[in-house]
């Protein structure tokens, strides 16, 4: 997930202190990735470094810096949302490696790990859709964060769905006289 | 402390056929819906989905077991009764649809209304004020023939919803329709429970099944796994509302 963008964007509309980008961003993505403000001050410093922000003025009286986009930072931005994010720049898949692992290890049974992985799955589903309900229609960011879990949390259910119906099959296919007599 | 369930299923099965083609669609399943209450089921083709939500609507008698809505069991109704007590308490929108060919969208509507005794004026413009519920207020005049095929399942849905219906059964009520206007049938039929009716949906997207307080999942004809909303999220790590 990119900081580094994120505080971009929130600096097009004018200068902002740190703390204020910390909490801006928070409110925008509905608290869906907190950030600490360790992060922040890390971040800023590397895109001041970079060029793509500077220090806007002096510092306040309690030395507080007010940061503002540079020419290049513009650039950066734009490029940043002219861009699809490629499918695999995507971190590896813990769940799909688990599942993987599962198959093919003996003495542990995939349909059990595939089941208990969607009771989760659907759990967190329809407690995102909860919280859905709750964020006003108006408040664009947030429904359109919650959109993207509920959506993500959707496609893992559907694939569990397939991953269980594909070793049910499998396991027709290879013991047909061991269901019968079951 | 609960409110008596709506609809309860003890022990109910439904076996189809019977010597080489007998087909169990549903083993024996226990199921209870209180009002206020929204239960989901998912499952594979061929499952059993449907063959619940028939024997939930009285339009099909178990095989075995009882079925009890609002603490009637249907099995003991006669035939008049049965089909009083689905028209005044039991909406439901059928996986085909069962829109009438001849009548116009309003008409279809009307239909239960006007057969329980409603005025043709009074059922007409609940009729209408369903329409406009649902986001149709254009087609009212219009034959399922002249409605596209999202159109055409969301009239079926304002039928199952239209009158005081405390129960409601909707088999794949949004297989038709985009996300967006799907989503807008589920907030309808959210509103409907929050209101006290029991709803039972059969959805093949968990997206829509997510709207429920209970999911049921059917494999083979059984009840394999029920989830509610109770894992945490990623929202409750953060501050959300
Ligand atoms: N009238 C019938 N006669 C014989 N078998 C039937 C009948 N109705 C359903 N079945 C069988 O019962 C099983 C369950 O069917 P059902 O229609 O309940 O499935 P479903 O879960 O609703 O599937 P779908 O998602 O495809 O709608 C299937 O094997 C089906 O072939
Ligand atoms: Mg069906």
């Amino acid at each position: 997930m990119s900081i580094k963008h994120g505080l971009l964007a929130l600096l097009a509309p004018g200068p902002k202190y740190g703390y204020q980008l910390k909490a801006e961003f928070e409110a925008t993505t509905g608290s869906a990735w907190p950030l600490n403000i360790g992060q922040v001050y890390s971040t800023l410093q590397r895109l001041e470094k970079g060029g793509q922000i500077e220090a806007d003025g002096v510092p306040d009286d309690d030395g507080r810096v007010i940061y503002a986009l540079t020419p290049a930072g513009r650039e950066e931005l734009a490029g940043w949302f002219h861009t699809p994010i490629a499918q695999e720049s995507r971190p590896r898949d813990e769940l799909a490696i688990k599942l993987a692992m599962a198959v093919n290890t003996p003495g542990v049974d995939a349909r059990e790990v595939v089941q208990a992985q969607r009771r989760q799955a659907m759990s967190s589903l329809q407690s995102l859709t909860r919280a859905k309900a709750a964020v006003p229609d108006e408040d664009l960011a947030r429904v359109m964060v919650v959109d993207s879990l509920i959506f993500a949390a959707e496609a893992e259910v559907s694939w569990l769905d397939r991953c269980e119906a594909r070793l049910r099959n499998a396991r027709t296919e290879k013991t047909p006289e061991k269901e019968a007599v079951q | 402390m609960t409110a008596n369930p709506v609809l309860e299923l003890r022990n109910a099965a439904k076996v189809y056929g019977g010597g080489e083609t007998l087909v169990t669609a549903l083993h024996g399943a226990t199921l209870a819906v209180a009002p206020g209450e929204l239960v989901a089921v998912r499952g594979a083709s061929g499952s059993g989905k449907s063959t619940l939500l028939h024997l939930a609507g009285g339009l099909d008698a178990p095989s075995s077991g009882d079925v009890l809505v609002e603490g009637q069991s249907l099995g003991s109704q006669s035939r008049k009764d049965l089909a009083r007590l689905r028209r005044r308490s039991i909406g439901y929108v059928f996986q085909d649809l069962n829109l009438v060919p001849s009548l116009t969208a309003a008409e279809n509507i009307a239909l239960p209304r006007e057969l329980d005794g409603a005025s043709a004026g009074e059922a007409r413009t609940e009729a209408l004020a369903a329409l406009e519920e649902i986001g149709l207020r254009g087609v009212a005049d219009r034959f399922p023939d002249e409605m596209s095929g999202g159109q055409q399942q969301r009239v079926a849905i304002a039928r199952a919803l239209i009158g005081a219906r405390r129960l409601v059964l909707a088999d794949e009520p949004t297989g038709a329709l985009d996300s967006e206007t799907g989503e807008g049938v589920m907030r309808l039929l959210r509103a409907r429970c929050d209101a006290g009716a029991a709803c039972l949906l059969v959805t093949h997207e968990p997206r829509h099944s997510a709207w429920a307080d209970r999911v049921v999942f059917l494999s083979d004809g059984a009840i394999v796994d029920e989830t509610t909303a109770d894992a945490p999220t990623v929202l409750d790590l953060g501050a959300l509302t």
